[in-house]
């Protein structure tokens, strides 16, 4: 029995249709339905609801619904999902004091993309400026100067490091102020 | 004929090394027959169900290698039961009660029980070399008596396995010193870093060591010390901080590496410690990075424009079309290229499109082998890749969205791919996807000459289809199928051509059991199976269709290790 596709003929909507039924078919019966996805040494038996519940009239099911598409081996898949960059860097919540402030704030670090954005989350979080960053001379025209705790256990001054490399050693914040941040090169 | 001396020939014969070559001179005549069996050292078995062991051990009296393949290649996809079969026991029962000196061990979708690896280790006084890819049914306790029993142990491949517990490691007596290859990079869990490290001290021809996530920085340092010679290097975690006093050392190390021709793991990384292998880049002719998420973007594209050697390239699609036109402009030695997925759950950004494969196509001539996922295709753009690379031998390609058409003219990839294997004159395996109709299996059986494997997903129209596959490609080995509305007509039109194949799959397609059970009775020297997973009772009407079949050809009749969901249709 043959079973023809009708993309020349209308405006190709079905073609491109994601399904899971064979081309041109129209009910749904594919035991891809079934809950395969997964573990090959351990089989899952089909339930009955499960395919009950689907029908390839309805919107287009998302990918991860067909079984063995795409064509990757598990051990691919299974390595990549423990991976994503995300979990790379675990626990990004990092204290934040501010000299003079009554007790302290955390933050999670993933949620800004580089500098710019972290430091303004910290003049809106405690109410104040940060002054002009530069290499040479840190920050000039502000009392306050972000500072950060790496890895070592030493207070560096945040911003001369590339990010990813900051994200990856920052244990703390600290907003130093007054003349403790002249120290670190802070100009009146 | 016997012009020569039989010592002669022999002499000849050692010459002659793929199983192929060997496989015809074994046909030209009784006493060519006869003196190959006894001379041939390796042994190729594509479907271990194809022969028995206490044949092929009769036949080869003299094998030192044996190479053995299981479970069909779709088991890569879970559409394959776990307990399919595939034992490799009996096989090494057989060996070891005929007292074959084995050496040689390779291994691909087999099942290998801890049993099997204990006998192994204990049976073959000779035994240097064993290969696990994609294999399953070991534990620690196998490995261990591998590494425990095997004196002249050279080489240990573990790829791409599921192994929770790195144990065996340590079960290398001080007495091994003979490791020439050791992968165990896709080991799970903890390792013994003393153990390992003093393995690789003792080790004075180690030239290939790839390790695992569980092996760090410092410990990766310590390695390539005493390790310098090294050839192919898979690095575990990569996690420092550069500027550390560690770190310099390990770049001082890195430069004195200067073997090192192929690189890949990077399980773990911080991008910015990348800076210390740049040195041997240069001297590289394989880099895999397909599981190193960490290096993308700007990172990624640095270390690539160090690898101006480059021969084989794996890398994930967060490469981009950018990156690959960086590749196609440094790597201008690239052979085998292969894509792969980042993102396989969600509908996903992926990064790579067909500009990436065409800029990949105009700079790298030499390619012959590809492997890519993207999220779209054109025709254009396949047949410029056609055009400018004559050579492939190897074109899988992978869409995604399975029946995507030409994403600018909304028209099936037909005549793209007819363009490939028109041109492509040296095809032996082809992939296709996206939106396919009869048309490209016309081209295929027109003009794929070579082509031995062929690989179809939701493609097709009607029985046309696959008739005009089995009907065009004299060469065809292997064919698998999903998902095509291919049925009986063309299942049974031709039931000898199976027998000039090593298997035949086809899965959620239109044939019957009737159809598959007319093939079972018409040739006997196939083995017809039925793959029904169903908790209902398979219904045991003729017209029903099957969800599953695998037919092969074989010489030993129907096996006796099939599991229930796995029925071998009756030859008579």
């Amino acid at each position: 029995m043959e079973s023809k596709m009708a993309y020349e003929n209308d405006l190709n909507l079905k073609a491109t249709e994601l399904r899971l039924g064979l081309p041109g078919t129209d009910e749904c019966e594919d035991q891809a339905l079934s809950g395969t996805v997964g573990n090959k040494k351990r089989p899952m038996p089909e339930k009955s609801e499960e395919r009950e519940s689907k029908d390839a009239e309805t919107a287009p099911p998302a990918k991860a619904q067909i079984v063995g598409w795409p064509p990757v081996r598990s051990y691919r898949k299974n390595s990549l999902q423990q991976k994503k960059p995300e979990a790379e860097i675990a626990g990004m919540y990092v204290k934040v004091s501010m000299d003079g402030a009554p007790y302290l704030r955390k933050i999670d670090m993933r949620v800004y993309k580089g500098y710019p954005e972290l430091l303004k989350a910290l003049e809106d979080m405690f109410k104040f400026t940060v002054g002009e960053y530069s290499e040479r001379e840190g920050y000039k025209g502000s009392e306050y100067v972000p500072t950060y705790e790496d890895k070592d256990g030493d207070w560096m001054l945040v911003g001369d490091v590339p990010w990813d490399m900051f994200m990856s050693s920052c244990k703390k914040l600290r907003i130093m102020k007054g003349s403790e941040a002249r120290g670190l090169g802070c100009g009146a | 004929m016997n012009y020569f001396p039989d010592e002669v020939l022999e002499q000849v014969f050692d010459f002659v090394t793929s199983h192929r070559d060997r496989n015809s001179l074994s046909l030209v005549c009784k006493s060519w027959y006869k003196l190959e069996r006894f001379s041939r050292l390796k042994v190729f078995i594509g479907n271990c169900y194809a022969i028995s062991p206490e044949r092929t051990i009769d036949r080869f009296p003299g094998l030192k290698s044996l190479t053995l393949k299981g479970k069909p290649h779709f088991a890569d996809f879970n559409l394959v039961p776990y307990d399919w079969g595939g034992y490799v026991y009996p096989w090494i029962q057989a060996l070891a009660r005929n007292r074959i000196g084995l050496e040689e061990l390779r291994l691909k979708r087999m099942v290998v029980s801890d049993e099997s690896l204990e006998l192994l280790s204990r049976a073959f006084e000779n035994f240097k070399s064993l290969v696990l890819d994609n294999c399953e049914g070991f534990t620690t306790g196998g490995l261990a008596a591998i590494a425990a029993n095997c004196r002249s142990l050279r080489e240990l491949d573990l790829q791409e396995n599921e192994i929770d517990d790195g144990q065996w490691l340590s079960c290398f007596p001080e007495s091994c010193t003979s490791l020439v290859s050791l992968n165990f990079a896709c080991l799970k869990g903890e390792i013994n870093l003393a153990s390992l490290e003093r393995l690789v001290a003792r080790s004075p021809n180690l030239k290939l060591l790839r390790v695992s996530r569980a092996v760090p920085l410092d410990t990766l340092h310590n390695i390539l010390s005493r390790a310098p010679q090294l050839v192919d290097l898979g690095i575990g975690s990569y996690v420092q901080d550069p500027d550390s006093e560690a770190f310099n050392k390990l770049k001082a190390t890195i430069l004195k590496c200067k073997s090192v021709k192929s690189l890949s793991g990077f399980l773990d990384v911080a991008p910015q410690c990348l800076e210390a292998i740049y040195p041997i880049c240069s001297n590289l002719t394989s880099l895999n990075l397909s599981y190193a998420p960490g290096i993308h973007g700007l990172e990624l594209i640095k270390l690539l424009r160090h690898c101006t050697k480059l021969q084989r390239l794996w890398v994930l699609d967060c490469i981009g079309d950018k990156g690959l036109e960086v590749v196609a402009s440094t790597c201008k030695e690239l052979q085998e290229l292969r894509v792969f997925p980042s993102d396989l759950n969600g509908v996903g950004h992926a990064a790579v499109t067909e500009e990436g494969l065409v800029a990949i196509s105009i700079g790298c001539p030499k390619l012959h082998s590809l492997l890519y996922f993207c999220q779209q295709m054109t025709n254009a753009a396949l047949i410029t890749v056609a055009k400018n690379c004559p050579n492939f031998i190897r074109f899988r390609l992978c869409i995604l969205n399975p029946t995507k058409p030409d994403h600018v003219t909304a028209q099936p990839l037909d005549e793209g791919f007819g363009a490939v294997v028109h041109a492509c004159k040296k095809l032996r395996r082809l992939s296709l996807s996206g939106l396919l109709t009869d048309r490209v299996f016309l081209y295929i059986g027109m003009y794929a000459e070579q082509l031995e494997m062929l690989s179809i997903a939701f493609a097709g129209d009607s029985d046309k289809g696959m008739l005009y596959v089995l009907n065009g490609c004299k060469k065809l080995r292997k064919l698998e199928i999903r998902d095509c509305p291919f049925g009986n007509m063309a299942l049974l039109e031709d039931v000898g051509k199976y027998e000039t194949m090593r298997s035949l799959w086809m899965s959620s397609c239109e044939v019957t059991l009737g159809g598959c059970k007319t093939i079972a009775k018409k040739k006997p020297m196939l083995n017809v199976e039925i793959i029904n997973e169903n908790d209902q009772d398979f219904c045991l009407d003729d017209e029903q269709r099957v969800e599953k079949m695998y037919l092969y050809r074989t010489l030993v009749g129907r096996r006796d290790d099939a599991p229930d969901c796995v029925w071998t249709l009756d030859a008579s």
